[in-house]
């Protein structure tokens, strides 16, 4: 990226200074997340949602658990990422926007990490079965 | 224009409301049987419900059925997003087109899902 001339050092930033690797992301965590979130809705509709043993059954087998993983973190990446650009376009002043930022990060690594626990406790047998 | 606040709403909503949901029904699958018991007759359906899970039960349905359009008017604005990126589609009368055609099917899709639902209820 330059190291020295002016045109250099602004190359592929953009006004927003993190040049295209918001936006690369955003669309990278949109195709998994079409791919993901459909499975996982056909899933929900198949699944006896009432009856907690089977839904356990399900979730603990290990391709799913695995699946249910990859969502958890491709949907909080992306939801990160659409969030901050709400921010970013309806809070303004700098400390207020800098509070919402630190909020909307707790939020999106404190889910995922809350979500990801869950299901190992599930797929470990942790979780009590029925 | 509708099209473009519409994903911002529906994305906006998903993130918040359905994350939330997502993350109690994964913690309630994995705390057992009980928990479960109990996320389920507070969000869907209490057999001897008293007067709060009446109303919780009123308002689950009502937000899941707004989870459903937001899902699917968020996917297929966001699949008509991802078509605009390569350059194509700016055309007035597509664009147009297209936008209509987004609004419309995750209606009828959030329809045809509720239905779904509706019919398995009935036939147990």
């Amino acid at each position: 990226m330059g190291n020295g001339t002016h045109l250099g050092k602004v190359r592929g930033l953009g006004s927003a200074q993190h040049g295209s690797h918001h936006w690369l992301q955003q669309r990278l965590t949109a195709l998994g997340n079409v791919l993901l979130v459909s499975w996982f809705v056909v899933s929900l509709l198949r699944l006896p949602l009432g009856d907690h043993g089977a839904v356990l059954r399900w979730a603990s087998n290990p391709t799913v658990a695995l699946a249910l993983i990859l969502l958890v973190v491709s949907v909080f990446w992306h939801l990160r990422l659409g969030l901050q650009v709400l921010i970013e376009d309806y809070v303004h002043g700098e400390a207020t926007r800098l509070l919402a930022l630190v909020v909307l990060n707790f939020y999106a690594i404190g889910g995922a990490a809350y979500g990801i626990f869950a299901i190992v406790r599930i797929a470990l047998g942790g979780g009590t079965a029925a | 224009m509708a099209v473009s606040i519409f994903h911002r709403v529906s994305g906006d909503g998903l993130a918040i409301v359905g994350a939330l949901m997502f993350l109690a029904w994964l913690g309630a699958i994995a705390a057992g049987p009980d928990a479960y018991a109990a996320f389920v007759a507070c969000v869907w359906h209490d057999p001897d419900a008293g007067t709060v899970h009446k109303i919780t039960n009123i308002l689950g349905k009502i937000v899941l059925v707004g989870l459903t359009w937001a899902f699917f008017q968020h996917l297929f604005s966001g699949l008509r997003h991802l078509v605009l990126d390569t350059g194509a589609g700016y055309e007035l009368k597509t664009n147009k087109l297209w936008s209509a055609l987004v609004m419309i099917a995750a209606v009828v899709a959030t329809a045809a899902v509720w239905l779904y639902i509706l019919a398995e209820a009935v036939n147990g």
